[in-house]
């Protein structure tokens, strides 16, 4: 009886229990299935060709020294070869792997818990202090002064305090006026017309204060303020060449030839076009400076060179807080 | 063998489980959020180049005479500085090619940053939780204005050297503590000390990359961070959940394409266009100038304020206050980028939308935004275009008063206008679409009861 | 942008305000020449009625003024700039003449290639860049627009420094001798063809150019390989 149960049993849990094979599982894929290309593949394969060829070019021409102005051939070829690599790049993007669109969460908006955990963490770790604010406002004392400390020497970077180097320049009374050449400039040199760059003699060049820009213009035509009417001898005139405004050369002087039809003689900076009246002392009658270009007075020494007759009328180059309450002075 | 790669990253670094959230991050892929990227690679190419040229250039403005094989320059006296740029030119093995790619690169930079911005500001992309991306971005911007402009003045030619006489007037400027600035950075009066030159080099060689740098790390690590954002495509794009393309396999190679696409077009300027041809304008000398000279073109800006602004000094009795270079030098800017940084809580509290964001809207979607934009670049731009007054001038023969005249009121009107236009360009593409919606389904309702018919 | 490009094509519009050449009469001798086209303003003797006077200016500024077509103008005041030369070669040496009898300096010889280019460049940006651009491109003085020197001769060129046309200060022996000018007007000829290894010159003015090229060049392409690259909004 039990064999026959046992058998029974056996034969429903063989029919049954048995599953239908099934059918072989379908891996789980990462990325999804997309059928080759051969002909982007092909075309991707010339690209990189190409572009190593133009590589190998770049390579060559480094190395081959007879090839006279270089840089069309070097850029070329090293520009090609990155254009046809960026090509092979892009074709590989669109055509050979595939593009798919998925999408995850973005990340939440804040973490509450973590943030309750760090309050806490702090709080906790600040339980044994009694005075709190006390200590924390030497703390703060000790690291803030300690960082003003470390940031002090920076002073040192520069005058920071004295400020009267800006207002110095090299002139002089007696100083010699020299041209770019170096030699010394006489007075009948100096044409009614054009305009004449010249320096200090035994001077750096290379300051604001040093370089000149010299004129001639009628006596009669002159209309300087008033402590400078004596500073233009026989009408030369001679003014700071660094604008007031900005900083750059004056270096062009416009002088009409038919003064009946055409404004006035001026000399203009190229940088924004301010322009400044020689005439009158220097005023600007148009664009952004704000101060009159500062003016050297001028002697006629013995054989008849320029020299200075004392320093200029005002700081020289562009203006700064205070500017009008220093007067320039030479080294000592 | 691949497999082995990622075998021994795993073991040495445990790097698998990272690798894989990198492989399979999502980056949503609309044309417009690839303009950030290309400013990237600009900079890499930027630094490549650039590590390339500061193995020849000497950065040192003590005078020497050229020798070399340029005619015009013979035993013209010069800094060391410009005689090194000018050998690099013409003496280095592609010394040329990548001063000239170094140099457009710089310019590519600043657009695409620009048109970057253009984007996160008409997208409102600057929305929290993103404003911190936003001024790391913005900071960026401004460290790169300073890194081209001390760039191109380290070869002290005479186009750069007049510009940094122009810098120094700006900085002295400054109200009050304008000289004693001015003092601090070059160690005296212009031209400054011989410490100085040493100070612009180490500046922009490795102090502002290495600022840029750390700012690029940490502007894409926030984006990493929160994800990009998304247009709202379809249902599936959601606040809650960012579609787009993984990196592996799909953007990669994308992303390198444009790579080898940026360095490619920066190569090939290189090679086609010359630019800053440093030995056909000279050395710089204090008492030496020249027409047209301008500063490049990411400064046009400021030097189109500099030229608007009347002459006029603000003097109180006898002290001068306010030097004029002031107000278009650093008032201008000052402004420009504050309203660059205020943008975001100005929205905020303007719109009273405190809420968070990752959905960016079109432009047309928000138009007091975009037309609020488009008056702020409208004025910008203006103020740039006002700089090249001189040559319009010249070639078209317009009076160069008349226009400076002309431009003191349009850079107020014209702005004005831009807003305007561009408010009701972006509400009638709207309505537009609307329209197409509504006619599209009383087509498709007219459709089923004919087909029912 | 936007306002940019209206600006410019408005400007483009906009007649260029150079000096137009009113029509010239032509005449037979010297003295028709310029009783027909010169007296009206100089006076029937040159001796300046709206105009400079003529008498002691010489054949050095007749060749000058009549050869680069800046004269005769057609209103007194405008800038005298080159343009089209409408006399006839024989008029032209006939009123040369004409002039260079009132009295004056005679058409200069110069000889750049005794110069220096070296010399020249030095010169050139110390005495002429300020206005003429240090690659003689031309540019902007408050009141006049200053010409580039791509077509101006050896001759035209010596002849301007020493008049000094319109706004152009006139430099005098005593302040650029012969042989510098000889340098400069060497320099100035290097300049229409100089050294541009670094490829498309863009005219040598500067940034502005290069500046126009990032944009309409570089941004340009950049772009669309990112539109290719990316996806255009699926609406």
């Amino acid at each position: 009886m039990r064999r026959l149960f046992d058998w029974l049993v056996a034969m429903i849990v063989l029919l049954l229990g048995r599953r239908r094979r099934k059918p072989p599982e379908v891996e789980e894929r990462i990325v999804p299935h997309a059928p080759p290309d051969r002909r982007a593949e092909t075309v991707l394969i010339f690209l990189f060709t190409v572009s190593a060829v133009c590589a190998g070019g770049f390579i060559a021409v480094v190395a081959l020294d007879r090839i006279g102005n270089q840089t069309p051939y070097l850029g070329l070829s090293l520009g090609l070869s990155l254009a046809f690599l960026a090509a092979a790049l892009v074709l590989l993007a669109k055509r050979l792997v595939v593009t798919e669109e998925i999408d995850e969460p973005y990340t939440p908006v804040e973490h509450p818990v973590e943030q309750a955990e760090l309050d806490e963490l702090i709080a906790e770790s600040g339980e044994r202090f009694t005075r709190k604010r006390l200590v924390t406002m030497a703390g703060a004392g000790a690291v803030g002064t300690l960082g003003l400390a470390l940031a002090a020497p920076l002073v040192s970077l520069g005058p920071v305090f004295d400020l009267e180097s800006f207002a110095t320049t090299p002139w002089r009374r007696g100083r010699l006026l020299v041209g770019e050449d170096g030699r010394p400039l006489h007075a009948d040199e100096i044409e009614e017309g054009t305009f004449y760059t010249a320096y200090a003699a035994h001077a750096d060049r290379e300051q604001l204060g040093s370089p000149l820009v010299l004129v001639r213009l009628p006596l009669s035509e002159l209309h300087l303020p008033s402590p400078r009417e004596r500073w233009a001898p026989q009408g030369i005139l001679a003014y700071s060449k660094i604008c007031t405004h900005a900083g750059c050369a004056i270096s062009l002087y416009r002088y009409p030839l038919y003064p009946e039809a055409e404004p006035r003689p001026a000399l203009v900076c190229p940088c924004h076009y301010s322009t400044f009246d020689p005439a009158t002392g220097g005023t600007v009658i148009f664009g952004p400076a704000g101060r009159p270009l500062p003016q050297l007075p001028l002697a006629v020494g013995s054989r008849g060179v320029l020299r200075a007759a004392g320093n200029f009328s005002g700081p020289v180059g562009p203006s700064w807080s205070g500017v009008r309450d220093h007067k320039p002075s030479s080294p000592a | 063998m691949i497999r082995r790669a990622v075998r021994y990253l795993d073991r040495r670094a445990g790097m698998a489980p990272a690798l894989k959230k990198a492989l399979r991050y999502v980056f949503p892929d609309h044309w417009s959020f690839l303009l950030g990227e290309v400013a990237m690679y600009a900079f890499f190419v930027l630094v490549a180049t650039g590590v390339y040229l500061t193995l020849f250039f000497e950065d040192s403005t003590a005078p020497t005479h050229y020798h070399g094989p340029y005619k015009p320059l013979d035993g013209m006296e010069m800094s060391h500085a410009y005689r090194s740029a000018v050998d690099l030119s013409f003496s280095v093995k592609a010394g040329l090619l990548m001063r000239q790619t170094h140099h457009w690169a710089a310019d590519v930079f600043i657009a695409a940053i620009v048109l970057h911005l253009i984007r996160i500001l008409c997208t409102g992309a600057f929305r929290k939780p993103r404003e911190l991306t936003y001024y790391i971005g913005v900071t960026m911007l401004l460290l790169a204005l300073l890194e081209g402009y001390l760039g191109y003045s380290l070869v002290d030619d005479l186009l750069s050297g007049m510009g940094l006489a122009i810098g120094y007037s700006v900085a002295l400027s400054l109200p009050f503590i304008g000289p004693n600035f001015a003092a601090l950075v070059w160690g005296g009066p212009f031209p400054g000390s011989g410490a100085f030159w040493s100070r612009m080099y180490i500046a922009h060689v490795l102090i502002l990359p290495i600022l840029i740098g750390g700012l690029l790390l940490t502007h894409l690590a926030l984006v990493a961070a929160r994800h990009h954002t998304q247009f709202r495509e379809s249902p599936r794009h959601t606040e809650r959940r960012v579609v787009g393309v993984p990196t592996f396999p799909g953007y990669a190679p994308r992303s390198l394409g444009l790579a080898c696409a940026v360095a490619a077009v920066l190569f090939l300027l290189g090679w086609l266009v010359q630019i800053n041809p440093i030995w056909l304008w000279g050395p710089y000398h204090i008492g030496s100038s020249t027409n047209g000279a301008q500063p490049d073109w990411y400064l046009g800006w400021l030097i189109g304020a500099l030229r608007l602004v009347p002459g006029f000094d603000v003097v109180i009795g006898h002290y001068t206050v306010i030097p004029n270079p002031f107000w278009g030098g650093a008032l201008f800017p000052l402004l420009v980028f504050g309203a660059l940084y205020l943008w975001p809580r100005l929205e905020r509290r303007l719109s009273g939308d405190y809420a968070f964001h990752n959905l960016v809207e079109r432009p047309r979607d928000n138009p007091l935004r975009t037309a609020a934009a488009s008056a702020f670049l409208t004025w910008v731009a203006l103020v740039f275009v006002a700089g090249s007054a001189d040559r319009v001038a010249v070639y078209f023969g317009l009076s160069y008063v008349g226009q400076i005249w002309f431009y003191r009121v349009f850079i107020w009107v014209g702005p004005a206008i831009a807003f305007f236009i561009a408010k009701r360009v972006c509400e009638e593409l709207v309505a537009g679409e609307h329209a197409e919606k509504v006619r599209k389904a009383a087509e498709e309702r007219a459709k089923a009861v004919f087909e029912q018919a | 942008m936007r306002a940019f490009a209206l600006l410019v094509a408005g400007l483009a519009l906009a007649a260029p305000a150079s000096a137009n050449s009113p029509g010239v009469v032509h005449a037979r001798t010297g003295a028709e020449l310029y009783a027909a086209n010169c007296a009206r303003c100089h006076g029937p003797h040159g001796e300046g009625y709206q105009a400079p006077k003529l008498q002691g200016v010489g054949a050095l500024a007749a060749d000058f003024y009549l050869r680069t077509g800046a004269m005769p103008l057609a209103e007194v005041g405008e800038q005298p700039e080159p343009s089209r030369v409408l006399f006839t070669e024989r008029e032209l040496r006939a009123l040369i003449r004409y002039v260079a009898a009132l009295g004056g300096p005679p058409v200069p010889t110069p000889h750049p290639e005794r110069g220096s280019l070296s010399e020249g460049l030095k010169l050139f940006t110390e005495h002429c860049a300020g206005c003429h651009q240090v690659a003689a491109e031309g540019g902007f003085v408050t009141g006049a627009r200053v010409p580039p020197l791509e077509s101006a001769t050896p001759r035209q060129i010596a002849e301007a420094v020493r008049i000094g046309p319109y706004l152009m200060p006139p430099f005098p022996e005593s302040a650029i001798p012969s042989r510098k000018l000889d340098s400069i007007i060497r320099y100035v000829e290097y300049a229409k063809h100089p050294d541009n290894r670094g490829g498309w010159s863009l005219g040598e003015i500067g940034p502005v150019p290069e500046g126009i090229v990032a944009w309409v060049v570089a941004a340009v392409v950049l772009v669309g390989t990112c539109l290719v690259i990316g996806r255009r909004l699926r609406t």
